[in-house]
């Protein structure tokens, strides 16, 4: 533990702490450009130059390490000059283009000029053009700007593992590019936009549509998957303009997905903005009470064991809730929030979580994916392996086909039989599972929604124990979820009740009316006659099918609690307002039970909860992952030889919102491609 | 024109630089074989004509287990790769300052009108290029142009004129000093190691 | 004057052949085993005796470098000779290369020996693409009589030397940016620490030096420390290859003693300057990144580290380019920023952008295009530059300019004063 002292203050930092870091710990300003604290350091901006006492030159504080006895100066004349120097370089071929650039009011460059520079320019020369460059449909060059400080090209190849962007050729030459004119192929690739100090890298689907000081800022959760990444809703009206990650460090770090950021121009497109009636085969616009009408004649004629009600994957705990006390009070036992049609056992909440936590990931010397492409289904559990694979000394291994994930890891067959061999120690990575300290399994919708998916959870919860994975200390038996709503479904038992019928059934025409709460990756064929309410806030597979649409509202409209894969309940907090005549969910079921003489027990949001947080207490626990017991949990049954196929077929067009996006329609052509040939 | 050349789609190594590659990757310890970039970009140059066409990065990136974009990186950033076609002679005067204080500029001068083409230009029938290079490091031989691998020293635009016209004839002129003295010794024989010469 | 008995560089100018028979004649590979057999510790310390410091530019003292090393673990050594030469006034390793490459290979047998290198790169520039040929033949030789690779000259030490062509980056010559370069990557400099000696090229330890130290090392352990410490001053011993360039009678190179005047090294061996001493305008005393010296110094000073040092030059590589009174000195200068701007790797700020546009504005100030203040301020972007980049490179790149305003500004305002009379007029 060095000690040392800076600007006159003595200060202990941990062994390898960088001089720069230890000036935050003190609080003291340190400006940089290059160095990022989740990226490596080249020390190249030399922006962050400090005088060390008995060192001949100024230092870079980024890569300089704290040794014991250092006297740090950071506010001497040296320093000062030093800094305005580089201040005045970089800035010598940067263009004067602020007002016109996308960056202007957040741009590191701009604050620490007005910081740290000098009020006036001496360069009267020309300034160095930079050509574009086409990264593809998500990201907007203007490489002018650039100061080649490259985090960008630090960000693809470490944290994304598609190394593409490079500092090509050198000295004020030197400029950022692929080389070849090609799309970025990450799925991650909008961060660069946050990592960029400058307007080199812009949003440009965003491009040139509002300055960020004139945003309304709502912090709140991502729906696109089951990781509860935490971001920024930034509004101008009742728009959204764009959405930014915000930092967890348990969760998704300061990172999102490109479907997370981008799929949002979805939110404005194939919008259910008012009820529908289906007349005559035709769907026919209506009133709610109209609606509602329609939905109370039709239900009371119909045995309430052949009603049922399916939870889609983007779908509140306070609308799965209410619906859920809907459908008891009609009588009926049938509802699912699988509409994968996973059946396994979820008798204990460790049976269906991450029990390790997705920061548990960076603990773990051992990883063996099996029936899952977490690029895909999680991108920021993909992230956090790459991550730990990066540091060294952790392995993986796949069970399912074979994916470029961005880190090697070792194929332990396709189908089932690879957990047999790792069980019997028939497969290399076996050994390494049994050396290993914190071994993880991640056991995906690959397998769980498969029809021996409940035998495969059994079978792999008896592999976790086997290699000891599950103990007093380390829990590395890992559901992986992909749906956002998924885990507070379970929570809430939005399951088949005694004698009920779950997702399988109600699919197989059982029965004679089913209430879709955004449910739209089914096969809507396979629902027979039946009639069909559709809740939700999008023209998708759910609502051609319908009956009756009731327009909902989509996760950005809305305030509602959504449980991440790890069971971390968090609040997404409303930024805007729902199009049209479209309401919030839970209102809707509450207005209709109303309608139907059933008048659910609360008419405000806080006393919905009271109940809810009742009904399943874990839900209250906002931020927070409950443990739960371990139990030999798991359904005995065949395990077929089939090859575990992928969840997701189009990373970009998961659901209703992504699928009525232009920007993931242009993702889907532009970069699928390239995974495709990648892999 | 010369730009104007299509990249080609596909490149390998002959069987005999495939050999030479393998020997070459052989000096490095295992796992660094990235370390063969430079001498494999070497070989994929000369075997396509003094120039790198995407396709050979491409074919070293693989054969090397590199990122396309750190094998990019790699052809740029130095200056004997070169990117689009040359001339089959790729006459490269030095203008640094000990060649330029010896009279580089009549050297430069004398390609010009020579081939009748500017710096950073093809001739016609492809069989010059001309290009300013950086110091060679033989400027006591001042002053002096890079054909291809040889050093051409010494020169005068006279000089410069016939070894051009050499070459336009198709015939190898003398490498070196053009002007008969040995090495770096001084022109009227040397001041040292007298009763060597 | 330095005799030729007392020359390491016996064939400086190939009179002789390069291969191992005529090397044999000349005495290399002489007693190589008996040396090593001396131990490690008698050869490090017998170097650091002799006074030899790196002939590369830094002129750091080569037997306390080697004594940097770390005692050996599992983590191999390497020892790497940089045969980069690309600093403008320089062309004396290529004269080893191409005409004495054995002297070179012994003395990398020996130096691995000495930080206990089993393997060795000799890092070559790509355009001395016939110097390289030879390298690699004599290599071939070397292993082919036993003098390289296992038990190497029977000296009980094992020792594979190859060789790396580089493929044109003057900055490779950087002694970090060479260890990126054969790493397989753009020669850019690392950030130190860590150090080379403790994790270098593949990030094990590593010594890096100058083909003509290392070349130097086996006469001088066979002829010993004392003989080599007796030229030159104290600090600055030695005997030293000097490539005399620019407008001289008899540009050459030649083996002299340190610490001969440079008025004597010029009139000695290079014929004088072109028109007498008298028409001597300036020297660049040591490669191009050492700062320019008006006549008057060049009348006494001596060609060593401290006499140079202490005239705010410097002995740098020891490549003297000399200028005549005919000479544009601010376009000298120029072209050398020039230089800089176009071997920069681009890596770090102050360098990237600074240095092309110190270029920029000499070129104005070539046309005499520039106010007089614009003098001061060049000097002031020289000193945002200098001390504040990775490498050294950008201490290089502003030494000339710095030089120039040192001693020639009279003659910078002069341009600048007569562009502008012209200029009026028109």
């Amino acid at each position: 533990m060095p000690k040392l002292t800076i600007n006159g203050i003595e200060v202990e930092v941990a062994q390898g702490t960088s001089v720069l870091q230890a000036c935050e710990q003190l609080e003291i300003e340190v400006p940089h450009f290059c160095y990022h604290d989740r990226l490596s350091v080249p020390a190249s901006c030399r922006m962050c130059l400090v005088e060390i006492e008995k060192m001949p030159k100024p230092v870079a504080s980024c890569a300089q390490p704290c040794a014991d006895g250092m006297v740090v100066h950071t506010d001497s004349a040296v320093v000062k000059k030093a800094r305005k120097g580089v201040m005045e370089l970089l800035l010598i071929n940067h263009p004067l283009d602020c007002p016109i650039c996308d960056q202007g009011g957040e741009c590191d460059l701009q604050d620490q000029a007005v910081a740290y520079g000098c009020g006036c320019g001496r360069h009267h020369e020309n300034k160095r053009i930079v050509g574009e460059k086409e990264l593809g449909p998500l990201i907007k060059t203007a490489m002018t700007r650039c100061i080649q400080c490259t985090r960008c090209v630090r960000f693809v190849d470490e944290i994304c593992g598609t190394p593409e962007l490079g500092g090509l050729y050198r000295g004020e030459k030197m400029e950022i590019g692929t080389y070849v004119a090609r799309a970025l192929s990450s799925e991650m690739s909008g961060n660069l936009i946050d990592i960029c100090p400058v307007g080199a890298l812009t949003n440009k689907p965003a491009a040139f549509t509002a300055r960020s000081w004139e945003l309304q800022k709502t912090e709140t959760i991502d729906v696109f998957d089951a990781i509860g990444c935490n971001i920024r809703v930034d509004m101008r009206g009742n728009d959204v303009v764009r959405v930014l990650p915000r930092l967890n460090e348990d969760i998704n770090e300061e990172w999102i997905n490109d479907k997370s950021r981008f799929a949002i121009d979805g939110l404005k497109r194939q919008r259910l903005d008012r009820p529908y009636v289906r007349r005559d085969g035709k769907l026919v616009p209506a009133s709610w009470n109209e609606a509602f009408a329609v939905i109370a004649e039709k239900l009371r004629g119909i045995a309430p064991n052949r009603i049922a009600a399916l939870a889609g994957d983007l779908v509140d705990c306070e609308a799965m809730f209410a619906l859920k006390s809907l459908v008891a009070a009609l009588g009926s036992p049938n509802l699912d929030c699988r509409q994968d049609g996973a059946n396994y056992d979820v008798s204990t909440r460790a049976a269906s979580i991450m029990n390790s936590g997705i920061a548990g990931i960076e603990e773990s010397d051992a990883i063996v994916l099996i029936g899952t492409n977490p690029r895909h289904e999680g991108t920021l559990v993909n992230a956090r392996i790459r991550k730990r694979w990066l540091r060294g000394g952790c392995r993986v291994g796949v069970i399912g086909a074979t994916v470029d994930l961005g880190y090697p890891y070792q194929s332990i067959g396709t189908t089932p039989q690879g957990i047999a061999d790792l069980m019997f120690g028939k497969h290399a990575f076996a050994a390494i599972l049994k050396n290993a300290k914190k071994p993880m399994f991640i056991l995906g919708a690959g397998a769980l929604a498969r029809e021996d998916g409940a035998a495969l959870h059994r079978v792999v919860r008896e592999l976790a124990e086997h290699f000891n994975a599950v103990r007093e200390d380390w829990n590395g038996f890992n559901v992986f979820q992909h749906a956002a709503s998924r885990i507070g479904g379970l929570d809430l038992d939005f399951l088949p009740q005694i004698g009920g019928q779950g997702t399988r059934a109600i699919l197989g025409g059982a029965m004679e009316a089913v209430w879709l709460l955004g449910a739209d990756e089914i096969d809507v064929t396979k629902l027979g006659n039946a009639f069909v309410v559709y809740q939700g806030h999008h023209g998708d597979v759910g609502a051609h099918r319908a009956d009756v649409i009731l327009p909902g509202a989509a996760y950005t409209e809305k305030t509602g609690i959504y449980v991440n894969t790890e069971g971390r309940p968090q609040v997404a907090l409303q930024a805007t307002f729902p199009p049209g005549e479209a309401r919030e969910d839970w209102k809707i079921i509450r207005a209709f039970s109303e309608v139907y003489g059933e008048a659910l027990p609360y008419d405000t949001l806080d006393t919905l909860r009271t109940k809810m947080f009742e009904s399943a207490p874990v839900l209250a626990n906002i931020g927070h992952c409950e443990k739960s017991g371990w139990s030999a949990f798991g359904f005995t049954g065949e395990v077929s030889a089939q090859p575990f196929a992928p969840v997701i077929e189009n990373f970009y067009m998961t659901d209703p919102i992504s699928r009525a996006s232009a920007t993931m329609a242009k993702c889907s052509d532009e970069i699928l491609p390239l995974w495709e040939a990648a892999e | 024109m010369n730009d104007a050349k299509p990249q080609p789609a596909l490149f390998s190594f002959s069987p005999d630089n495939l050999a030479r590659a393998e020997k070459i990757v052989g000096k490095y310890p295992a796992g660094r074989q990235a370390s063969a970039v430079i001498p494999l970009l070497d070989i994929a140059q000369r075997q396509s004509g003094n120039w790198l066409p995407q396709a050979a990065m491409d074919y070293v990136a693989a054969m090397l287990e590199m990122p396309p974009i750190r094998v990019y990186e790699v052809a740029s950033f130095y200056t004997m790769f070169n990117l689009k076609p040359v001339g089959e002679n790729f006459v490269q005067v030095c203008t640094t300052t000990p060649c330029w204080l010896r009279g580089s500029d009549e050297i430069v001068h004398a390609c010009k009108r020579k081939l009748g083409i500017g710096m950073n230009q093809t001739t016609e029938d492809s069989k010059f290029t001309l290009h300013e290079v950086e110091c060679m490091g033989a400027c006591v031989n001042a002053p002096m142009v890079q054909i291809n691998d040889d050093y051409y020293e010494d020169l005068t635009p006279e000089l410069m004129d016939s070894i051009l016209d050499a070459l336009k004839e198709g015939k190898k002129p003398d490498v070196g000093s053009q002007t008969g003295r040995k090495g770096s010794c001084a022109q009227n024989g040397s001041t040292s190691l007298k009763e060597k010469a | 004057m330095l005799e030729d008995k007392d020359r390491i560089f016996t064939n400086l100018y190939g009179f002789e052949g390069w291969n191992l028979a005529a090397a044999r004649r000349r005495g290399v590979w002489d007693n190589t085993a008996e040396i090593i057999k001396k131990g490690q510790a008698w050869v490090i310390e017998e170097t650091k005796n002799s006074g030899l410091r790196g002939r590369g530019g830094a002129g750091f003292p080569t037997g306390m470098k080697w004594s940097f090393m770390p005692k050996p673990s599992d983590k191999p050594h390497y020892l790497l000779v940089n045969a980069d030469e690309s600093e403008p006034g320089t062309c004396k390793d290529r004269d080893i290369l191409r005409y004495d490459p054995h002297r070179l290979l012994e003395g990398a047998l020996i130096a691995a020996f000495a930080i206990q290198a089993h393997t060795v790169y000799i890092y070559i520039r790509g355009e001395f693409y016939n110097e390289a040929s030879n390298v690699q033949l004599a290599i071939d030789e070397a292993y082919a009589y036993g003098l390289l690779g296992r038990n190497a000259a029977g000296s009980g030490w094992d020792c594979d030397v190859y060789l790396h062509r580089g493929a044109g980056a003057y900055v490779c010559g950087e002694e970090t940016a060479l260890m990126e370069s054969i790493e397989g990557k753009k020669g850019q400099p690392r950030n130190k620490p860590p150090f080379p000696a403790g994790a270098g090229l593949y990030s094990c330890p590593t010594t890096i030096n100058n083909v003509e130290t290392i070349a130097s090392v086996p006469e001088i352990l066979r002829r010993g420390a004392g003989w080599f410490s007796s030229f030159g001053r104290p600090k600055n011993s030695g005997t030293k290859l000097f490539c005399i360039s620019g407008h001289v009678n008899q540009p050459c190179n030649v083996e002299e003693a340190m610490s001969i005047p440079l008025k004597e090294l010029i009139e000695k061996h290079a014929g004088g300057v072109r028109g007498g001493w008298d028409n001597l305008l300036a020297v660049i005393p040591g490669g191009s990144s050492t700062p320019v010296l008006p006549k008057d110094i060049c009348d006494t000073v001596l060609m060593d580290f401290d006499a140079l040092r202490d005239v705010k030059s410097g002995l740098g590589t020891a490549g003297v380019i000399v200028m005549d009174q005919s000479t544009d000195i601010i376009y000298a200068i120029a072209r050398l920023s020039g230089f800089y701007k176009h071997e920069s790797c681009g890596q770090c700020t102050p360098c990237r952008e600074g240095v092309a546009w110190l270029w920029r504005m000499m070129m104005r100030m070539v046309k005499g295009d520039a106010t007089v203040e614009e003098i001061d301020q060049m000097m002031d972007i020289t000193k945002e530059i200098e001390g504040h980049t990775i490498c050294a490179f950008g201490d290089g790149a502003v030494w000339p300019v710095q030089g120039l305003i040192r001693h020639f500004k009279p003659q910078m305002i002069e341009r600048i004063e007569k562009y502008r009379k012209q200029a009026r007029v028109a």
